[in-house]
């Protein structure tokens, strides 16, 4: 079977994320004061080829901690699909 | 005279430096291509500055899982010397020879100017040359240089005395700009808890010749090639 897996990788919210203030900066200047909190992340998308939706999420996860994430300064999310 | 691989990766640009440096130091130096398997016998290795397969991901993500960094990884784990420069180090912190990670700069911008750090290591293969507390200035060309590490790792590498170049701090009078990037505890170098693998994010192969005037960066070149390996314990049968 194939699925769709979308993975979205953050800074760590303890680290200091200087992309995010800097567009949090732009916003407010824009006129978008009530924006806060922003951060800057990274958004992975690719197909799968697995026996089952938990298979391929498994086998997404260890690309993640393999290669997609960083584990001493980022956190990952992943969301499968059919696709 | 020792052996010395310098690793290319597609998207190294300080490669001739390095090899010229490490050559002009008194050193067999060679190149080594990121597709090889093999570090043709050398005694240490320096992967040098650049972009390497152009920071895709993270800057070093790629590079870890070359062909070549199998073989760096081997030569790492058996106690043979490793030097990371600037993508170097950040190379050896993805591949997790070194611990932590190198950030994009808290000011955002890439940081290219010369540097005032103090080294804190001089026994370690790189730095035996400068005397402990010896400043350098040392040109830094880099846009992810902010060193970060868990809290605990961060405790471990001062308990441990293992940060090898600490940029001076602000307090201090210096004329330049301190930590041009945000690190933790203002490191711009650590080293492995045997010593033998560094890294560092300023660039000392770019002030290692008298041309340049003060070659402060000199001193790693001379230490690595004043290095010796160890001879070999023989294995006498026991009677």
């Amino acid at each position: 079977m194939s699925f769709r897996a979308h993975v979205r990788v953050m800074p760590r919210g303890s680290l200091l994320d200087p992309q995010g203030q800097a567009v949090e900066h732009a916003l407010a200047a824009l006129g978008f004061a009530e924006a806060a909190g922003v951060r800057v992340g990274r958004a992975i998308e690719l197909e799968v080829a697995a026996a089952s939706r938990a298979e391929a999420e498994a086998r997404v996860r260890q690309m993640c901690d393999k290669l997609l994430a960083n584990p001493v300064t980022e956190d990952y999310l992943v969301e499968v699909k059919e696709a | 005279m020792p052996k010395v691989a310098v690793v290319r990766f597609p998207g190294s640009n300080c490669d001739f430096d390095t090899l010229r440096a490490a050559e002009r130091a008194g050193t067999n130096a060679f190149f080594v291509w990121h597709h090889d398997t093999s570090l043709q016998d050398a005694d240490i290795v320096l992967l040098p500055g650049g972009f390497s397969y152009g920071d895709y991901l993270r800057s070093g993500a790629i590079a870890r899982f070359s062909p070549i960094m199998q073989a760096v990884q081997r030569h790492a784990a058996e106690g043979g010397p490793v030097l990371g420069i600037c993508n170097g180090f950040q190379i050896l912190c993805e591949a997790h020879l070194l611990p932590g990670a190198l950030m994009r700069n808290a000011g955002l911008t890439f940081v290219s100017k010369p540097v005032d750090v103090v080294v804190e290591r001089s026994d370690t293969v790189f730095t035996s040359a400068y005397a402990p507390g010896t400043r350098l200035r040392l040109p830094v060309a880099h846009g992810d240089g902010r060193f970060v590490a868990a809290e605990d790792t961060l405790r471990m590498l001062e308990a441990e005395g293992r940060v090898v170049l600490r940029y001076v701090p602000a307090s201090e009078a210096s004329p330049l700009q301190p930590n041009p990037n945000g690190s933790a505890n203002h490191i711009a170098g650590i080293c492995n808890a045997a010593g033998t693998v560094v890294g560092i994010m300023p660039h000392p192969e770019r002030i290692a010749d008298a041309l340049l005037g003060a070659p402060d960066g000199l001193g790693f070149f001379a230490s690595l090639a004043a290095w010796r390996p160890r001879a070999p314990t023989l294995n006498l049968p026991s009677r």
